[in-house]
């Protein structure tokens, strides 16, 4: 009896994560969909208790108050600049609970197959993948580790043979079941040695996409994990998850115009080229605050491209206080959103919002380039590869093919930037050289604060 | 665990991956930061595996593990739920 109430509850709980995703992907309904979502999850909570198998409930209570202790302390102190490496570590915590779900599911079943052993295998190797992958993503992140590609000479065949060992140790576990643990902690090693391969190899900027690749390897996981306990309210979340991942995935891809197998592959080809073409094609020509400041006070459509910069300096706030100084200025302020700007999907939309910027005012990019001709002044706060011409006009260079924000049509551009070093990619910007562009350097944080001084004044 | 089991179990996954794509297709750049902390924090269901797991004190070794899993998990479900709220409610105030 009940197990049934439990299957109705799973029932009603499946429901609420179809409806909270669903919502969760619209504006206007997001945070009810969210709610839903948590909801069903409380429940699911619940009846999992009524599980009649469960002898004891002192170690479920002792690590459900310690996990929510510790997941509420982290979602109420992390910054918003933090998201990139929460959402890292959060995805690497799902995939390590579908690790040792797997793992303590073979000390219980007492007929294990052939079929058991696969489902713990595969339970096992994504829990581990998604553990250590994320676990060096969010190193990367928080810049614990260089972010810079790390690849070992021949990695792609040291890769194929991690995967080799994989598949025969997965094999052994159904052939010498006695040894069945020692296999399976050799087979989570080794898989999650290849997780970490696999994400020391890829670059910084390419970090949007790997996150939303893990995000649905966290999925993945709960999907196996729900194979090797036999729930289906789990291969349904699961599913649920992996799927979204892949399609913010297929979204960063298309925005970084590289097909989604070399993202997927990365350890097995070698990654992108780095070779540059290092001829200048000029000099860059700087520009004073004061002077920015003049061009500033005439400018009557202006539009800002935010990039990681913007969130190292932690210059979003600043950025909302220059635009209301000149929308006071009878300016109007847009905001150009490249899809892979940051270091994960939407990251700039959550830095702007954070410090109070309409959402109203951001475009994406096809409306942004749609609207270029009528635009004064472009700034361009820490973007640099998502304004390269060269990926739009060069055939030669490594980005050809991804599309950009076309800001160098605007009349004028202002780049506020460190120093002429160049973007993750390791490219020439050759939008640094045009004609119509000014080079604003310093902190952009600071830069920032001595413009809106300057309108401060004039008030 | 019989063959059976598996369809049926795999019948459920590939409905629920179709599910997911039609659900999520068209999602504005907007929401992409909270789609994705939200939906991880569903991928914490693996804590209720993690419950049963940890249950099952006659199992230590099992009961342990499980604990072990269920810590992670809810951390990755109250997290994530938390945080996605924090940042849609910062998006949800300048509708006004």
């Amino acid at each position: 009896m009940a197990s049934i109430m439990i299957s109705m509850v799973y029932l009603i709980a499946t429901f609420l994560f179809i409806l909270g995703l669903k919502w969760l992907g619209k504006p206007d309904t997001a945070v009810k969909g969210n709610r839903y979502s948590a909801i069903g999850m409380g429940l699911a909570v619940v009846a999992t208790l009524f599980e009649q198998d469960i002898l004891s409930f002192t170690w479920i209570f002792a690590g459900l108050l310690l996990g929510s202790a510790i997941g509420y302390w982290i979602a109420q102190r992390v910054k918003m600049t933090g998201m990139p490496e929460m959402v890292a570590l959060l995805n690497g915590l799902g995939g390590g609970s579908s690790l040792f779900v797997g793992l303590a599911a073979t000390q219980v079943e007492s007929m294990p197959n052939v079929l058991f052993w696969i489902v713990i295998a595969f339970s096992v190797i994504i829990g581990s993948i998604t553990l250590t992958g994320s676990f060096i993503a969010w190193g990367k992140l928080a810049e614990k580790i260089p972010s810079k590609p790390f690849l070992l000479p021949g990695q792609k065949w040291i890769s194929a043979a991690l995967v080799a060992i994989t598949l025969v140790l997965t094999v052994c576990l159904s052939l010498f079941p006695d040894i069945a643990m020692d296999t399976l902690l050799a087979i989570a090693c080794i898989a999650g040695l290849l997780g970490m391969l696999s994400v020391m190899s890829i670059g910084g900027g390419d970090m949007p996409v790997v996150i939303s690749l893990l995000n649905s390897y966290s999925g993945l996981a709960a999907c196996a994990a729900g194979f090797a306990t036999q729930n289906t309210l789990l291969i349904v979340a699961g599913a649920l998850v992996g799927a979204s991942g892949i399609i913010l995935t297929n979204i960063m891809c298309k925005a970084m115009n590289r097909p989604l197998s070399n993202v997927l592959f990365s350890g097995f080809q070698s990654t992108k080229v780095t070779t540059l073409n290092d001829q200048t094609q000029g000099t860059a020509q700087p520009i004073t605050a004061d002077d920015a400041f003049i061009v500033l006070e005439a400018a009557r459509q202006v539009l800002i491209v935010p990039g990681y910069g913007m969130a190292v300096a932690q210059a979003q706030h600043m950025v909302r206080e220059l635009t209301e100084y000149l929308e006071a200025n009878g300016c109007e302020v847009r905001f150009a959103i490249h899809p892979v700007a940051g270091r994960m999907p939407g990251h700039m939309n959550v830095l702007l919002a954070e410090a109070n910027i309409s959402y109203d005012l951001l475009l994406d990019l096809e409306d942004a380039n749609a609207t270029m001709e009528t635009i004064d002044v472009g700034i361009v706060i820490g973007a640099n590869d998502v304004v390269n011409p060269d990926a739009r006009d060069n055939s030669e260079s490594p980005i050809y093919g991804m599309p950009i924000i076309n800001i160098d049509s605007a009349k004028t551009v202002l780049v506020l930037k460190r120093s002429m070093s160049k973007g993750f990619a390791g490219i020439e910007n050759p939008l640094f050289f045009k004609p119509n562009v000014r080079m604003l350097f310093g902190d952009a944080k600071s830069s920032l604060q001595t413009l809106a001084g300057e309108f401060k004044n004039l008030g | 665990m019989d063959i059976a089991t598996i369809i049926l179990m795999a019948f459920v996954l590939l409905l629920a991956i179709f599910l997911g794509f039609e659900l999520i297709s068209k999602v504005p750049s907007t929401l992409h930061t909270p789609l994705m902390s939200g939906s991880n924090a569903i991928s914490g269901i693996t804590l209720l595996g993690a419950m049963t797991l940890a249950g099952k004190t006659d199992f230590p070794f099992a009961a342990i593990l499980g604990f072990i899993a269920l810590v992670l998990a809810t951390i990755n479900v109250v997290g994530g739920y938390m945080v996605t709220h924090r940042m849609l409610s910062m998006f949800q105030k300048k509708g006004n």
